[in-house]
This record gives C-alpha cells, sequence and structure tokens, in this order.
C-alpha cells in the first residue's frame, strides 16, 4: 500500500561489506590509500634527499638506481613526487576542513533561520561563487606573498560557498519533514535540532562532496604551484615539478609525465571514491542494484 | 468467459514468497474489491496484471486478459495493452502526474501512442475525456499544469488518463486513500459512472472495507498473499462466515470502550482558544504587488475541559492542521490569544513555553516520517524529556523511556532499536509513548490512525482510550474519519473553510448535522453497516 520514504538504517559491517562489492568504491579507496601512504612514508624515508643537488646525474632517464630518473637538478624525481604527495594532500585536507568547518555551519544556520537572514546569506555566498576561484587565488598570494600557508587559505575560501550550498539544500530538504516538527513541539531550539537531527541527516551528501572537493583542491595546488604560488622551493610540489618539466619536454620527458600521472591518479582515486560512496549511501542506487 | 481470469498466481521476490496460489476474476462491467492489509500483496497483484513487476520477482501460474496469456505475453504486446485495454489508477495523485507537462499533454500522450492519430485529434478526445471525468474547459483548459490543480481534481486527471482509450479492465489501487471523505465520495461516484457506461471491468484494490462494500459486486480477501475468501459482497459480508473476514469488519466498525465523559463544568477549561486568525502573505505578483492574504483560520474560539475527548473533523484544506499547530505554539496566530490551564501561550519565546510543553504533547500522522531514522528509540522516545526542569541521570532516563514503552504496550528490548525495525503500528506506538513520557495533560492527535491498517486502527484507538481513562489525558484529534471521531471522542467540532461551524456532543453532530458541511461530510462518509445493509436491500 504506502511505500515508506525511509532508508533503511544498515549495521556498519552490513555497509562494509556492500561497499567492497562496489568496484568504483575498491578502486578509489586503494588509490587513495595508496597516495596517503606514499605521503607518509615520505616523511620516514624517500630514496634520495630531494633537497640535494646531484649536478653529474641531471636529466637522467629512468633507471634502476632512479626509477621515474631525475630532474635539471640531478633530483629523484620518484623522491620528490612522495614528498610532494605529502605537501599536496596537506594543502587539500586543511583548505576542505576550512571550507566545510565555515561553510556547513553556515549553510546549516541559513537554512534554519529562513527569511532574511538565508536571502543575504546565499546572496553573499552567490558573490564568492561568481568570482573566478582560481584567478582571486592568485590574486590572494600576489597580494600576501607565495607559499603553502596562503594557498591553503586561498582554496579554502572558495570551499566555502561550495559546502554552505550543499550543506543548505540538504537541510532544507530535513526541516518539512515530520521529525523536526515532532522535535520542535517537544521544545528544542532550532539549534538543537540542527546539531542532532539536521546534521547527522545530511552527513553523508556533505561526505561525498568533501571527496569531491578534496580531488578539486590538489588539482587547485597543483595550478597554484605551476604558477609559482604554492609551496616554494626547494619543496618539492607536483604543479612545480610540472612547470620545470615543460621547457625539457622533448629532452627529459619522464620529469613530465611521472608527476603529470601523479596528479590524474590522486584526483582519479578521490572521484572514484566519492562516487562509491555516494552510490553506497543513496537508497535509490541502492535499489537498482 | 471472464474478462480477466487469475488461475493458481504465486508470485516471490528473491526468496520471499509474495503471493500463493491466487484466483481472482473480473468479468465486463463488474466491479471486484480486492481488500487486505498493508502487505498483503493487493499491489503486487495489480502490478503483475500490468506485468510491472520489479526485476528480481518471479511469477508462476496463469493470468489471461482477453484470450491473452498474460504471464507469456512478449513485452511488445504488454505495451499494447497497457494503458489501451488496461488502464491504471493510482493511489497517490500528487506524484501520479508529471510536474513539467500539461494536463492536456499527460491525457493527449496515451492516445497518440496508442492510435496513432494527429495531434489535434488526441487533444481534441482529451478534451472530451476531461469533460467526462469532470474538469470543464472553461475552469481547466488543456494547459493547465498539475501543481495548478487540487488533490481531488488530479486524480479526476488520473483516471482521465485511464479511460481515455476505453479500456476494458481499470486497476484502481488505492484510488481515493489521499482524498478527503467528500472528495472519495465523488471520486467513487466518477468510477462507477465510467463502469457502468462502457462496461469496463473494474478491479477496486483498498484496505477500506466500508468503501469495497459500497462499490463492489464480488470481493475477495487477502491476506499474507493468500486468498482468505472470495464472494458476493453483502454475502460475503454479512454472513462473515472465514474469521479474517469478521476480525476485519469487526475492527472497521471498533469502538473503544472508554469512561464516562468527563464533567467538563468542573473548574477552570485546560485549553481556550479565543478569537485565532492566522493569515498567509498572498504570493507576490509583481515587485511592488501581493496577492490578497489567504485566511486558513478565521476567528476560531473553543475551550477544553481537562480530560476530555474532542475530535476536530473537516475536509482537508479546512484549516484545521493550522489550528493545531498554533495550539502546539508551532505557528504564531495573525490576532486572537491561546490559554493553556489559563495561561497565555500566544507571543512567548521558546524558553518561557518550556512548562507548557511538558503538558501539551503531539502524535503525527505518519508513522514512519515522524521519527529521525538516524536516532535510536531511547532518544527519540526521550526528546521531550529535556523540557523538564531536573536534569536527568542516563539510568534514569532510560527508566523513564522503558516505563512509557510498556505503558504502549511495547517491549523493553525495543529500546536500543531503530525506527525502521518496527511496523507502522509499532510507529505509531511509539509516537504516542514519546507523547506521554512527560505525562501531558493535553495530546493534539494530527489524523493519528489514518495511515494505519484497520486491526491496528482499532488497537490504537484503544491505547488511546486506556491512557485517557489512567492518565486523564484530554485529546484534541484532528481527523476527516468521522469512524474515528465517533469512536474516542465526547465533542465534535467540524470545521469548514477556516470557520468552526458547527460544535456539539459527538453523537448528535454526526447523527443530525445541521450545518451543510458537517452534512456533506456525514452523507460522504463511507460506513460498513449502513453500506452492508443497502447491498442487501438492493440484492432483496
Amino acid at each position: 500500500m504506502t511505500v515508506h520514504p525511509d532508508i533503511p538504517r544498515e549495521t556498519v559491517t552490513g555497509i562494509l561489506a556492500r561497499s567492497f562489492r562496489n568496484g568504483a568504491f575498491v578502486a578509489g579507496f586503494v588509490i587513495t590509500i595508496l597516495v596517503l601512504a606514499t605521503a607518509i612514508v615520505s616523511y620516514f624515508w624517500t630514496p634520495y634527499d630531494v633537497t640535494r643537488l646531484v649536478i653529474s646525474d641531471k636529466i637522467q632517464a629512468p633507471s634502476a638506481a632512479h626509477w621515474f630518473g631525475t630532474d635539471h637538478f640531478g633530483r629523484d624525481i620518484l623522491s620528490m613526487i612522495m614528498v610532494g604527495a605529502r605537501n599536496s594532500i596537506a594543502v587539500a585536507l586543511i583548505a576542505v576542513g576550512i571550507g566545510m568547518g565555515i561553510g556547513v555551519p553556515l549553510g546549516a544556520f541559513a537554512a534554519a533561520r529562513g527569511g532574511l537572514v538565508d536571502e543575504v546569506l546565499m546572496r553573499i555566498n552567490d558573490l564568492v561563487f561568481a568570482f573566478p576561484a582560481l584567478l582571486s587565488a592568485i590574486m590572494i598570494t600576489a597580494i600576501f606573498g607565495p607559499g603553502a600557508v596562503n594557498a591553503i587559505i586561498a582554496i579554502g575560501i572558495f570551499n566555502i560557498p561550495v559546502f554552505a550550498r550543499v550543506a543548505r539544500a540538504g537541510a532544507l530538504a530535513i526541516w518539512p519533514r515530520e521529525f523536526i516538527l515532532a522535535a520542535r513541539a517537544a521544545g528544542k531550539t532550532s539549534t538543537q535540532i540542527t546539531v542532532e537531527h539536521v546534521l547527522p541527516n545530511i552527513a553523508t551528501l556533505l561526505l561525498v562532496q568533501g571527496t569531491i572537493q578534496f580531488a578539486l583542491a590538489i588539482l587547485a595546488e597543483a595550478g597554484l604551484s605551476y604558477l609559482g604560488l604554492g609551496a616554494q622551493p626547494p619543496l618539492p610540489s607536483w604543479g612545480r615539478m610540472l612547470f620545470d618539466a615543460q621547457t625539457r619536454m622533448v629532452v627529459a620527458p619522464w620529469m613530465a609525465i611521472f608527476p603529470g600521472m601523479a596528479i590524474v591518479i590522486s584526483v582519479l582515486g578521490l572521484n572514484l571514491l566519492g562516487d562509491g560512496i555516494a552510490d553506497i549511501l543513496d537508497p535509490k542506487s541502492r535499489r537498482r542494484r | 468467459m471472464s474478462l480477466l481470469e487469475i488461475k493458481n498466481l504465486s508470485l516471490s521476490i528473491g526468496d520471499a514468497p509474495i503471493l500463493r496460489e491466487v484466483e481472482l476474476s473480473v468479468a465486463s462491467g463488474e466491479v471486484v474489491g480486492l481488500v487486505g492489509e498493508s502487505g498483503s500483496g493487493k499491489s503486487m497483484t495489480a502490478l503483475t496484471l500490468m506485468r510491472l513487476l520489479p526485476y528480481a520477482a518471479r511469477a508462476t501460474g496463469r493470468v489471461t486478459f482477453d484470450g491473452i496469456d498474460i504471464l507469456a505475453a512478449r513485452e511488445d504486446q504488454m505495451c499494447a495493452l497497457r494503458g489501451a485495454d488496461i488502464g491504471m489508477v493510482f493511489q497517490e495523485p500528487m506524484t501520479a502526474l508529471n510536474p513539467v507537462k500539461t494536463i492536456g499533454e499527460q491525457v493527449a500522450e496515451g492516445i497518440r501512442w496508442h492510435t496513432k492519430v494527429t495531434r489535434a485529434e488526441a487533444e481534441e478526445r482529451a478534451r472530451k475525456m476531461l469533460d467526462r471525468v469532470g474538469l470543464p474547459e472553461a475552469e481547466f483548459p488543456l494547459s493547465r499544469y498539475p501543481h495548478q490543480l487540487s488533490g481531488g481534481q488530479r486524480q479526476r486527471v488520473v483516471i482521465a488518463i485511464a479511460c481515455a482509450l476505453k479500456p476494458k479492465l481499470l486497476i484502481a489501487d488505492e484510488p481515493t486513500t489521499a482524498l478527503d471523505v467528500v472528495l472519495q465520495a465523488q471520486i467513487l461516484d466518477l468510477l462507477r459512472d465510467l463502469v457502468a457506461e462502457s462496461r469496463m471491468g473494474l478491479l477496486l484494490i483498498s484496505h477500506d472495507l466500508a468503501v469495497v462494500t459500497e462499490m463492489a459486486d464480488r470481493i475477495t480477501i487477502l491476506r499474507h498473499g493468500e486468498v482468505m475468501e472470495s464472494g458476493d459482497t453483502a454475502r460475503t459480508l454479512s454472513e462473515q462466515l472465514h474469521p479474517y473476514t469478521r476480525q476485519l469488519a469487526q475492527a472497521s466498525m471498533h469502538v473503544p470502550e472508554r469512561a464516562r465523559p468527563h464533567g467538563g463544568a468542573a473548574g477552570q477549561p485546560l485549553l481556550q482558544v479565543d478569537g485565532v486568525t492566522r493569515d498567509y502573505p498572498g504570493r507576490r505578483v509583481s515587485l511592488f504587488s501581493r496577492a490578497p492574504d489567504t485566511r486558513a483560520v478565521d476567528n476560531v474560539s473553543l475551550s477544553m475541559a481537562p480530560g476530555q475527548s474532542v475530535a476536530l473533523v473537516g475536509r482537508s484544506g479546512c484549516g484545521k492542521s493550522t489550528l493545531a499547530r498554533m495550539i502546539l505554539a508551532l505557528d504564531r496566530p495573525s490576532s486572537g490569544t491561546i490559554r493553556f490551564r489559563g495561561e497565555t501561550i500566544t507571543g512567548k519565546r521558546q524558553a518561557e513555553l518550556k512548562p507548557v510543553r511538558r503538558d501539551m504533547q503531539v502524535v503525527f500522522q505518519d508513522p514512519y516520517g515522524s521519527f529521525d531514522p538516524r536516532q535510536k528509540v531511547e532518544r527519540l522516545v526521550a526528546e521531550p524529556l529535556h523540557v523538564l526542569d531536573k536534569k536527568l541521570s542516563r539510568a534514569e532516563r532510560r527508566e523513564m523511556v522503558a516505563h512509557a514503552l510498556h505503558e504502549v504496550g511495547l517491549d523493553q528490548r525495543d529500546l536500543d532499536k531503530y525506527p525502521h525495525e518496527f511496523s507502522g503500528g509499532q510507529r505509531q506506538r511509539l509516537s504516542i509513548a514519546r507523547a506521554i513520557i512527560t505525562r501531558p495533560k493535553l495530546i493534539v492527535a494530527d489524523e493519528p490512525v489514518s495511515a494505519l491498517d484497520v486491526s491496528i486502527r482499532a488497537q490504537i484507538l484503544d491505547l488511546f482510550a486506556e491512557l485517557n481513562r489512567r492518565h486523564g489525558i484530554a485529546y484534541l484529534f484532528i481527523t476527516h474519519d468521522l469512524t474515528v471521531a465517533r469512536a474516542i471522542s465526547d465533542e465534535v467540532l467540524v470545521m469548514h473553510c477556516g470557520k468552526i461551524v458547527e460544535r456539539g456532543k459527538t453523537s448528535e453532530v454526526l447523527g443530525h448535522p445541521r450545518s451543510d458541511a458537517a452534512r456533506a461530510l456525514v452523507a460522504a462518509a463511507p460506513d460498513l453497516r449502513v453500506a452492508i445493509a443497502r447491498r442487501l436491500r438492493e440484492q432483496g
């Protein structure tokens, strides 16, 4: 007769079991873990020291000694990619953290209050959205000087409206539900309702958006450091490595191929992970499978 | 030979058996009622006839429609049947229409697809069909969109789509469940006329015995996917030979035992509503002007004594839910005052309302939507406890929740379950547990049983009556279902277009309604006893 709209809640083991039958999730999960592991390992060990320049070894093709070859200063590319992963992930993680930390409360607040408050907040949001993110990031780093910290702030600011929008849209769908009315009738304030009922119900939505933004932040960081506005030498970064490789593409293609692959693979992994999580948690896709 | 003949139909989805050896037949011009509680397989039977089953479903047996073996037919044969020879009307008129297409397009769509006529011709036939179902051109041109129509009007459009090609068989799956009683009566009349006009067979699926008795020549009662009893409607229901038939019939007419109505006059009234009005601002039609305000509740006054049970009845959209929200202080009146235990609650801030909230709780209609799916029963039922002055320890809280669960007939072990682990009836018990946990003096119940099966409905009504007896809780029932009002209330208020048009003792108002609105409600409300009597009389 009536089909109830609720998502049946599952046990954690049930979700895990189903997750590992989802191809996209498994692939994304494995790649992401690999990238993370690379970054962590780089803290303890890299094949070569990335700050030591060995000019005699410059621009060597991949070999047993240097798996990914060396660059124009004789640094080992594999080591640089490992250390660069650390940098990319740190920047992306903190930037997404800033976006979520400010954007989600803002969106949830706008949805809870509604009316003029909502309108004003969302229009400010639109304003931030209207600036081309990379261009404004360049502006910010141009004013405050290049560096990893300023890159984080620049990318973080442009993550705020994304999360604010997603949180608001999700919360707006939860607010008219009857259990919210029941909570209001029980005398709960809108802050309590937001924390206890709204946020847990939109958490999955935010998680999916989070992985996508994480991938985008890695790309943005690579873009900024390519322009010389991200992490500064001697600290290696993927974007910087691509910039250095640009003029030597013909003589030393490995200098471009490997950092390029590192970016592509980590972004691909995160996107697959996001798709996978969305598939697993979306009740509609669950029915389809 | 029958138009539709189902023999020995069994159906399973995955490993779960859904239908077992169902037998059913519908002849031309005949109305057959298929009755059962939720999960009995009624809708699955309908979907089998249309071959619209989910992928994992496997059907065995024999279904013959007009000489065609449905279960063996090719998909293209089925496509030719669906919408042309077999029409279907769904339960939920709000979602059965495509919101971005006009009603004209939607009615003409099937005509064009099946008969390959030109667009102009199809639209002309769509026009005729809409006229036939009571949507005349002057008010309802083909260019209307579904959102511009009310629920009853949309259901008429759905019926127009289903009947546009004069199908031989119409399947109506709970066609009136989402509508109020007056609309229900109109839609049933329309279906009856359409059947008589074109000698259609009608398979009417419903959980409501009274509706089926009024409509159907023959009835089939389904339970857990098996046919319990089938035969002539009047005889089946008057003799009630099968125990399940008897159980269903009795549950539909169930009146819980209640204590004598509490003396209303004694002392201070519990709730006093004085001249309350609620206006909603009209839509902005341009930058500087708005459409006139909509008055949802118009100068309503009422008063309730402690322990009294009052039913607020009216058609959908009459403002009864708005009034309830204002009483619960979830919405502010535009003017007028509401006093609870002599204390004015209008215009107070949330923090000041805490003592009032403790004594006034709510039960909602939808037992599925009124719980956060991500919390466990313990937290859900304990939700109102934070209005108590005292801070409770975890153990005390758990104790109180367990006690409340016990009072509504649930088990202590249910504390750590999630809402989806309960059936609809059990969830409604949970809502009641949540409402009584603070020992309130008044419970406002908005259609508390209309989403429930009849046997569950009887149990929940009993529970309400028992809590009233034991704790002296007063109820304000908001309902469009007069059976509920009759069963559980001392007094009835009839609401129409935002105003209370009639009030008085339940038996008097519902027995001898004086206002037009009340008369319309009483006349339209299906009553099983009356329906059976009429059937028997007609057959002599």
